[in-house]
């Protein structure tokens, strides 16, 4: 199943390509992976997404974990959380059926933000599902180009994710292991 | 306050780790460090290849318990360190390695000699850095030491480009406490897991101790026995875990796993407790995971978090320094009657050692005649150090080790060419114990060019080449599973004893058994480092042997009689 991992990085260079690296050593496939700022400046937040069971996806944290540069790494999939992914979409149109996309468009609350004579490019936000749902209606207009964000979560509730971070070495989480009773 | 360049700021900071033995290969984009050198109280051993200043910094680290230092050039320099960081890697040693980079404003343009040396050992260090700014280098090096030494140790690289060496800032030491917000190395330990781990414990009626490298990194051997001798549960050591616990000490089963002996892999398949102590459960060790150790409830002390679960299911998981974990659990540690456990063990001990080579009488040359004669015959303090295949395993078997640190061997990466190198390094590291390398003909040859460094550093190691005239393990393996066409394998040698004497070192040649106890004793009375080649039996095999897929108690045993 997928599991969403999200970490918080110290803003340094070649971070994201150890993240990448590790997931290419360990053979884990990553189907989505947004980097970004955070309100801290010298740290990123990376949110990946990967396909993988209960126990690999453990054994993916407890490797982030031994990334130096890696402060906080949490599997968040079973967390109450909102996620958000990004798409733009450019569907091909003609006079007939423009006045239907900008219908669609309406009903899942997308945005056009380039028109063209022979094309509209549409953006949208939210749920993966939402925005494959969403292609799925655009598909009989012709799809000319598509590019998507990939996916950003975040917990909710007033605690941000690694509550205690910067609190100085060796004091971040060990998840999974620990006193773990099989 | 003091002007000095960015070579200098790397010896004074190297100094300040307390080092002051280094192994390295100058070129052009390392020139600065090697023109400052010489201000500093550094000695510095030239090796015959980069690779060999990987195994020797690693050798040093092992032996010596201190971070071992390694230098190379960019471009090649660094592409011939690969394999020495990988074996540091794997093996968990501490060791840090400097690489000299061609000048930051060329970076990126296909420069002479430039090669992305932190884009290839990414995934062979524990961390490593490019540092382009001369005002970060102390506080890289202070964290890469500190990095290499402190949780699970490992290997750390620092590039460092021409132009930061050449910077000149003013600059003194920065001692502030080192920030690495993201680095967990030290685990804590859970009260409530300690309970669970005493009920298991106080319950097992047959449990077992597996002893791996982490007992040794930590320094526990005290407290190895003490659990030991208290809940009367018999020691199986890994490969690594060798030292751990004194040879001859009565709770000590010996090596477990692909080639270790009856007795120890049956009594890991028959108990009902494993207590695995710093060990990653490798496949070297378990065979077949899914009929490994079967009955067995499983307690695994580890400092590194992702070894758990990672190869073997645990019961239970006490993370931490095990030396930390021990002392915790040993003053609660009840006293239980394991006699018969441990007299079922001797019983099945008895009956292996029947079918041992060592006690059967023969004219030939046999390995383990070598190893196990010379086990008799060296200095009881001796370090011994191995290549790798049916010379490691025999040295494994044979060489009794009473001591901690006194077998050092290149164990997850299993490299060739280890053995002499890192007895260069291993010397160094204690000067005056008597150090024996115990190679075969293929990996001798390998890094066979050290010989020189041994002359030129005018230091001492016994050489032992067990040379059989094929690649012996490989040999083996086709011999018992690929219808004994021995591809690729068979091997010839120069004459060993004219390369000792062209190195200007001493060659000794022995073909019988007979002649083993005065040539090894003339081995130790020679000044200098002497080459010993024994000729010996070409079809001999390490048994037992576990082949791969099966179970650890499905062993080819050894043959009751030499055939």
């Amino acid at each position: 199943m997928q599991h969403t991992l999200v970490a918080l990085v110290e803003n340094k260079p070649g971070v994201l390509t150890r993240v990448t690296s590790l997931f290419q050593r360990r053979s884990f496939n990553i189907d989505s992976l947004t980097v970004g700022r955070t309100e801290n400046p010298g740290v990123s937040r990376i949110t990946i997404v990967v396909d993988a069971d209960k126990d690999n996806a453990g054994r993916l944290i407890t490797y982030l974990n031994k990334l130096v540069n890696i402060v906080w790494v949490e599997d968040i999939t079973d967390s109450p959380k909102v996620s958000r992914d990004l798409a733009m979409v450019k569907v091909s149109v003609n006079p007939a059926n423009r006045a239907e996309v900008m219908q669609l468009v309406d009903v899942f609350r997308a945005r056009i933000i380039d028109v063209g004579n022979d094309s509209l490019m549409i953006e949208i936000t939210g749920s993966e599902e939402k925005i494959e749902g969403f292609i799925e209606t655009l598909k009989p207009f012709g799809i000319l180009e598509m590019v998507r964000a990939g996916v950003v979560a975040m917990g909710r509730g007033a605690n941000p994710l690694g509550n205690s971070v910067g609190s100085g070495n060796g004091n971040g989480i060990i998840p999974g292991g620990n006193g773990k009773v099989l | 306050m003091k002007k000095i360049n960015g070579a200098q700021i790397m010896w004074e900071c190297i100094l300040k780790e307390g080092v002051d033995q280094i192994f390295g290969y100058p070129g052009g984009a390392n020139l600065p460090i090697f023109h400052h050198m010489t201000e500093y109280p550094i000695h510095h051993v030239l090796p015959r290849h980069e690779q060999g200043a990987a195994h020797m910094a690693d050798g040093y680290a092992r032996a010596s318990g201190k971070v071992g230092v390694a230098l190379a050039t960019s471009g090649p320099g660094a592409t011939n360190l690969v394999t020495g960081i990988a074996t540091a890697m794997l093996d968990s040693s501490p060791v840090v390695f400097f690489t000299g980079q061609v000048s930051s404003p060329l970076l990126g343009y296909d420069a002479f000699q430039e090669v992305d040396v932190v884009g290839i050992t990414m995934p062979i260090t524990k961390h490593n850095y490019l540092v382009t700014d001369v005002r970060d280098l102390t506080r890289t090096i202070r964290e890469a030491f500190y990095i290499a030494r402190s949780g699970r140790p490992g290997p750390v690289l620092v590039d460092i480009p021409k132009d930061v060496q050449n910077a000149v800032i003013d600059w003194e030491y920065d001692d502030a406490p080192i920030q690495l917000p993201g680095y967990k190395s030290d685990p804590p330990i859970k009260a409530g897991d300690m309970e669970m781990a005493l009920e298991l414990i106080n319950k097992a009626k047959k449990p077992v101790i597996l002893a791996g490298h982490g007992v040794l990194l930590s320094g526990a051997m005290q407290e190895l026995l003490q659990f030991s001798e208290i809940t009367l549960t018999p020691i199986a050591t890994t490969l690594l875990g060798i030292g751990s616990v004194p040879a001859s000490h009565p709770m000590n089963l010996g090596l477990m796993g692909m080639h270790g002996e009856a007795w120890v892999n049956q009594a890991i398949q028959e108990a009902d407790l494993l207590l695995a102590f710093g060990m990653r459960f490798d496949d070297r060790v378990t065979g077949n995971l899914k009929s490994f150790a079967p009955s067995a409830k499983k307690i695994h002390l580890e400092i590194d978090p992702s070894e758990i679960n990672k190869n073997v299911k645990v019961d239970l998981a006490l993370l931490g320094d095990i030396g930390d974990t021990l002392r915790q659990l040993i003053p609660q540690l009840e006293r239980v009657d394991r006699e018969e456990w441990n007299e079922h063990i001797n019983d099945m001990r008895i009956e292996s050692g029947k079918r041992d080579i060592k006690n059967i009488k023969s004219d030939k040359l046999h390995a383990a005649h070598v190893i196990s004669d010379l086990s008799k015959l060296a200095d009881p303090n001796s370090i011994v150090v191995t290549d790798v295949g049916q010379n490691q395993m025999w040295a494994a078997q044979y060489f009794m080790r009473e001591k901690p640190y006194s077998l050092i061997t290149s164990g997850g990466l299993g490299t060739m060419g280890f053995g002499l190198p890192a007895s260069i390094g291993v010397k160094f590291a204690r000067p005056n114990a008597e150090v024996w390398c115990i190679s075969g003909d293929g990996g001798f040859q390998m890094t066979m060019p050290e010989l020189q460094t041994l002359k030129q550093e005018n230091i001492k190691v016994n050489i032992i080449i067990l040379n059989n005239g094929y690649l012996g393990m490989v040999r083996q393996w086709q011999e018992l599973f690929y219808t004994r066409n021995y591809s690729g394998t068979p091997l010839s040698s120069p004459d060993f004893v004219k390369i000792a004497e062209a190195h200007g070192l001493t060659g000794i040649l022995v073909s019988k058994r007979s002649e083993i106890e005065n040539a090894v004793r003339q081995a130790r009375e020679t000044e200098g480092s002497v080459v010993l080649e024994f000729k010996i039996e070409e079809e001999d095999l390490v048994y037992p042997m576990v082949p791969t897929g099966a179970a650890l108690h499905e062993m080819i045993r050894r043959p009751e009689m030499i055939p």
